[in-house]
Parts: structure tokens; C-alpha cells; sequence
């Protein structure tokens, strides 16, 4: 267990460094230097400016700077376009709002999808399960960027229950979280119901049922242990979907988190700004799929002795 | 389909083996029975004309401003209504239909033809080939990949050629995956070793017998694919880094009704309306494809 613990955590420094890498040339890929206005600069200046970003130097003295300032000072450089702000000052700044959007997001989806899935399991092939099924596909196909905008129009401005924009408190959280969380939602209904019906037939369930335990005490220290292991697998890649769809939601309620300065630096063609936030949000990424490895480690004894 | 075993079911009561019913007419039988499969069908059939002859059809030029019908609601003469630049909705949601549809074909094909070479040289080959190319995979699985394509458009511009190779360079992970898979099940059968035995090239074997049998896992996985790339493509377009203005994708004529939407509802009902009902087709054509085509995959 612990060299595959060790495995991962060398996989995951890798797949770091790749990531850096590329973002790096990348970078230096772009077209036009960061400093082409309309009006050309003057020499001088241009000499200074190159100076102060170190981009004088030679290319892999600039790449092991941008390398050991990562990994050594956690510095994601500074921004082109605000010569007085940082990549690090972006992050701070919009990290709270988008950790508090996808947390909620995660909760609506895990409230929704588990009970859905698992009222759809528990009474299969009824009209329960027609139900919740047919609201999964509904939530798998109707994108953030169409909900968001339908539910600010119904629940924000003829039902005025919600506001529309904003995160100044809970009830600004809820359209957000819903829009967010909907596919997910979707999606882990559908996963709970799969691992829940496969459960049922395996003998451990039968064994318990023979052995007399009451059918909640079967389904809830039993079946769902079982059923919800693809639900815990999938919890890793979500947080990337996660992250992503916060760029659309935080726009749509104009919430200040990461996913509008990264969206803004793209705009504004700040390439350092939208390259670091790649790199935070890689890492923040892969530091979840570790976290949900272990946790799968936790839930299904069976995976320890692997 | 060459060698593998075209499945010859139909026998007669006899047991005498009357003519084969093939894959392709065995998965067309299951799918008819599919009724939402089958009218999922018909929607793309009829978005996919819409689309094509969206020049013929459409009443007025996509950029055509004309100030005095900013907003109209809709009505006989702009059937979906105006923007708010006056411009007629429905010739636009056409046009856009267009655009996402196209974004979504061309793209999927970009993806299909990494995929499979990369999935069939790499089982083909196995060994140290396919450590190494299926370990690369692994490493781009693990990068948010949305952001990259982001990051391809901020850097090489945004045009679209740029979006139809970045969101194809993304898509082909799991391609690639599936097609290796099939490979390694099949590679070991006889007829490959006959095709061994015979002195043909591994391209010849790769291109002429292992890929036309591996088609049906390939169908659907890029009839799942194109909703998916549609999607993607619309997602960009509504933060403002996909299709540029005036041109229009669902996704970019959703992001004008967002923004529109308390003064022009029709200008967000009608693109998300119509980008949903394309999606939810797509994704149920798939859906239904997956259960003709490969029977073993239905689960529930």
C-alpha cells in the first residue's frame, strides 16, 4: 500500500513537471512578445522591461528560474498585463470564492444524485426509477451556460426569490450551486443506481439478508458501502469538471473567483496569469484524485491488498 | 467487415443456415425498436438539412442590422424575433447550428484519426509501445484539458480552424483507448495470424483487418463524442473564446441571450432551447447505438 502510495506521488510530481514544462514554451510559443502594443515601444524602455522579467536572459536560464521559483517559492510569476500584481495575487484573491462555489456545487449534487440514485436502485424498473433516470439524462444534457441563464430568468426575475449575481450569502449561493451541480447531480445518480443494482446480486448481500438483518440495516451498512464505490471514483475527475464549470457559472452570477481572472487573463491575452492558473489548477486537481485514491482505500477493503 | 466471423444468425427451424443477418443489419433491427433512438434520428436528420441549406433557408443575411427592428418579440415576420441589434434570431440560431455542427463533425474526425492510429499502433505493437504511448495518455487524462484548448486559443489566436484542431487534440484520449483495447482482443485471433502467415505488412494487417473490426466500438464512441464537442465548443463560445462575433454558434447566440435575457427572453430561449434538443438527441442516438451495436454493454 505504501509503495502504491508512493507510485501515485511520483506519477503526480511528473505529470507537475510536464505541466510546467509545457506551459513554459508554450509561453515563449505565443506570437508577438507580451509588450507589443500598437505604438512600438522605445528601445530603451523595451531593454528595461525585458530586464525586469528576466526575458534577456537565455532560454534555459529563464526555464530553471520559472522551474525552481514553482517548486521553491510556490511563485507563479508576475502578470504582463498589471505590471503591479502577481499570478499568486490573482489566486488569493479569487480562490475563496471558487473553493465556497464548488464545495456547495459538490453538496447539492451529492444530496440530489445519492437519494435519486438510490430511490431509483431500491425500487428498479418502477415508476420511480423512470423518474429519476429521465431526470439524469435531462441534467446530463442541458449544459450550465443554458440552466444558469433559465434559472436566473424564472427564480430571479419573475419569481424574484433568488438573486441573480453576486455572493454576498446564502442566498446568493443557492442558483450558483444548483447551476453547478445539476450535472453532477445527473451524474451520480446514474452511477449510484449502476453500482447499487450490481450489489444486490452479489452473495455478500444474500448473505446478509439470510442472516436476518433487518432490509435497512442490509441496505445502509451493506449495499451502499458497495454501490457508491463508482460514485467515490468519479468524485476525482469531478473536480476538474468542477473547476471548469465554475468559468462559465462565475460568470453567469458574476462571482470574483478564479474562473473570471482566468477567463480575463485569456481575454486579455496575459499569458503568465491564465499559464499559472493552469498550473494551480492542475495541481489542485491532482492533489483531489490522490485525496479520493485514499479515500478509496478507506471505503473497499477489497483495494488494500492489491 | 472482413474475416471476423460476421455473426450468422436467422437459422431456420431446420437448423439449416438460411442467408446471414449481418452486424450492421442486426444493429439496424435492434435500433428501429429503440422509438427514441429512432426520433432522436430524425431530429439530427432534420437539424443536419437545417444546417446544411442554412443559406437557402434563412430569410435574412446572418449580420444583417436593421435598427428598425431592434427586440421584436417573435412573430410572422422574424420567426424567433430580433436581437438586440436587430437582427433576425432565426437566421442566426440557423447559421449557428451551422457553426456547431460543423465545430462538431470536424473535430470529432480530428480526434478519430489521432485516436485510432495512436490506440491501433499501440496495441499492434504492444511491449514497450504501448507502455510508453499508453503512458503518455495517461499523463494527458490528468490535465484539465478545457484549459489547455483555452490556452491554444489565447496563444494562437482565436479563429476557428485553431478551435477545430484544439478541441480534436483533446478529445482523442479515450479513443485511442477503446481502439487498443479491441486491438489486444483481436490481435491474437487466426484470422490476424493467417494475415501473418500470408507475409502481410503491419500496416496492411493494422489498416485492412484490425481496424474495420474494431468499427462498432468506434461508431459509438464518436456518435457520444460529437454531442460532447458541441458542447465544449458552446462552452467556449459563451465565455467569448470560441466562434467570434458576428459570426454565431448556439453557444456564443446563448451567451447574447444570457446577457439580453430580461429584455429579450426569446433571445435565450430559443438558442438553449435548440442547443438542448440538439444534445439530448445526440446523446440518445449514442445511447441507443451503444445498446444495437454492442449488446454486451447494456447495463440495468
Amino acid at each position: 500500500m505504501l509503495r502504491f502510495l508512493l507510485q501515485r506521488l511520483v506519477g503526480v510530481l511528473l505529470v507537475l513537471w510536464v505541466i510546467i514544462t509545457l506551459s513554459f514554451f508554450l509561453m515563449r510559443c505565443a506570437p508577438g512578445g507580451p509588450f507589443d502594443l500598437e505604438k512600438p515601444l522605445q528601445p530603451d524602455i523595451r531593454i528595461n522591461i525585458e530586464k525586469k522579467y528576466h526575458l534577456n536572459e537565455p532560454l534555459p536560464a529563464q526555464y530553471f528560474r520559472y522551474v525552481t521559483d514553482i517548486i521553491l517559492h510556490g511563485d507563479l510569476g508576475p502578470s504582463y498585463r498589471y505590471s503591479d500584481r502577481s499570478v499568486n495575487d490573482f489566486i488569493r484573491e479569487g480562490l475563496p470564492y471558487t473553493m465556497q462555489l464548488g464545495f456547495f456545487a459538490l453538496m447539492v449534487a451529492l444530496t440530489i444524485g445519492l437519494s435519486m440514485g438510490l430511490a431509483a436502485a431500491l425500487r428498479h424498473n418502477t415508476r420511480w426509477d423512470y423518474l429519476a433516470m429521465a431526470f439524469a439524462i435531462l441534467g446530463v444534457s442541458i449544459p450550465d451556460f443554458v440552466l444558469g441563464p433559465l434559472l436566473q430568468l424564472l427564480f430571479g426575475i419573475h419569481l424574484k426569490w433568488f438573486p441573480i449575481a453576486g455572493w454576498e450569502g446564502f442566498r446568493y449561493f443557492i442558483l450558483p450551486s444548483v447551476t453547478l451541480g445539476s450535472y453532477y447531480a445527473a451524474s451520480i445518480a446514474r452511477l449510484t443506481r449502476g453500482g447499487m443494482l450490481e450489489v444486490t446480486l452479489q452473495d455478500y448481500i444474500r448473505t446478509a439478508r439470510a442472516k436476518g438483518l433487518s432490509e435497512p440495516v442490509v441496505v445502509l451498512r451493506h449495499m451502499i458501502r458497495g454501490g457508491i464505490i463508482p460514485v467515490i471514483t468519479y468524485l476525482g475527475p469531478a473536480t476538474a469538471f468542477l473547476l471548469s464549470g465554475s468559468l462559465v457559472v462565475e460568470k453567469i452570477f458574476q462571482i470574483p473567483g478564479l474562473g473570471r481572472h482566468f477567463v480575463n487573463s485569456a481575454l486579455n491575452r496575459d499569458y503568465t496569469v491564465a499559464l499559472g492558473m493552469v498550473i494551480f489548477f492542475s495541481a489542485l486537481i491532482l492533489v483531489f484524485n490522490l485525496a479520493v485514491d485514499l479515500l478509496y482505500l478507506v471505503v473497499d477493503p477489497r483495494m488494500r491488498k492489491k | 467487415m472482413s474475416e471476423a466471423s460476421a455473426p450468422a444468425f436467422g437459422k431456420s427451424e431446420k437448423g439449416v443456415l438460411e442467408k446471414g443477418v449481418s452486424l450492421w443489419e442486426d444493429a439496424w433491427i435492434r435500433l428501429k425498436k429503440n422509438r427514441m433512438a429512432l426520433f432522436s434520428l430524425g431530429l439530427i436528420a432534420l437539424f443536419f438539412l437545417l444546417a446544411l441549406f442554412a443559406g437557402v433557408l434563412a430569410p435574412y443575411p446572418f449580420d444583417a442590422t436593421d435598427y428598425t427592428v431592434i427586440g421584436q418579440a417573435p412573430g410572422l415576420h422574424h420567426l424567433f424575433g430580433t436581437d438586440d441589434l436587430g437582427r433576425d434570431l432565426f437566421t442566426r440560431v440557423l447559421y449557428g447550428l451551422r457553426i456547431s455542427m460543423s465545430v462538431g463533425l470536424v473535430a470529432t474526425a480530428v480526434s478519430l484519426v489521432i485516436g485510432v492510429l495512436w490506440g491501433s499502433i499501440a496495441g499492434y505493437f504492444g511491449g514497450a509501445v504501448d507502455y510508453a504511448m499508453m503512458r503518455f495518455v495517461d499523463i494527458l487524462y490528468s490535465l484539465p484539458y478545457m484549459f489547455f484548448v483555452i490556452i491554444l486559443m489565447t496563444i494562437f489566436g482565436r479563429n476557428i480552424i485553431i478551435l477545430f484542431l484544439a478541441l480534436g487534440a483533446v478529445q482523442w484520449l479515450t479513443m485511442s483507448r477503446i481502439v487498443r483495447g479491441q486491438i489486444l482482443s483481436l490481435k491474437h485471433k487466426e484470422f490476424i495470424e493467417a494475415a501473418h502467415a500470408i507475409g502481410l505488412k503491419p500496416r496492411a494487417i493494422i489498416w485492412r483487418h484490425l481496424i474495420p473490426n474494431t468499427m462498432g466500438p468506434i461508431i459509438v464512441y464518436v456518435t457520444l463524442t460529437i454531442p460532447r464537442i458541441i458542447l465544449e465548443e458552446a462552452f467556449l463560445s459563451f465565455l467569448g473564446l470560441g466562434v467570434q462575433p458576428p459570426m454565431a454558434s448556439l453557444g456564443s447566440l446563448n451567451a447574447d441571450g444570457a446577457a439580453a435575457m430580461d429584455i429579450y427572453p426569446w433571445m435565450l430561449i430559443f438558442p438553449s432551447a435548440i442547443l438542448a434538443l440538439l444534445l439530448f438527441a445526440l446523446n440518445y442516438l449514442g445511447d441507443g447505438l451503444r445498446d444495437a451495436l454492442d449488446p454486451r454493454m447494456r447495463k440495468g
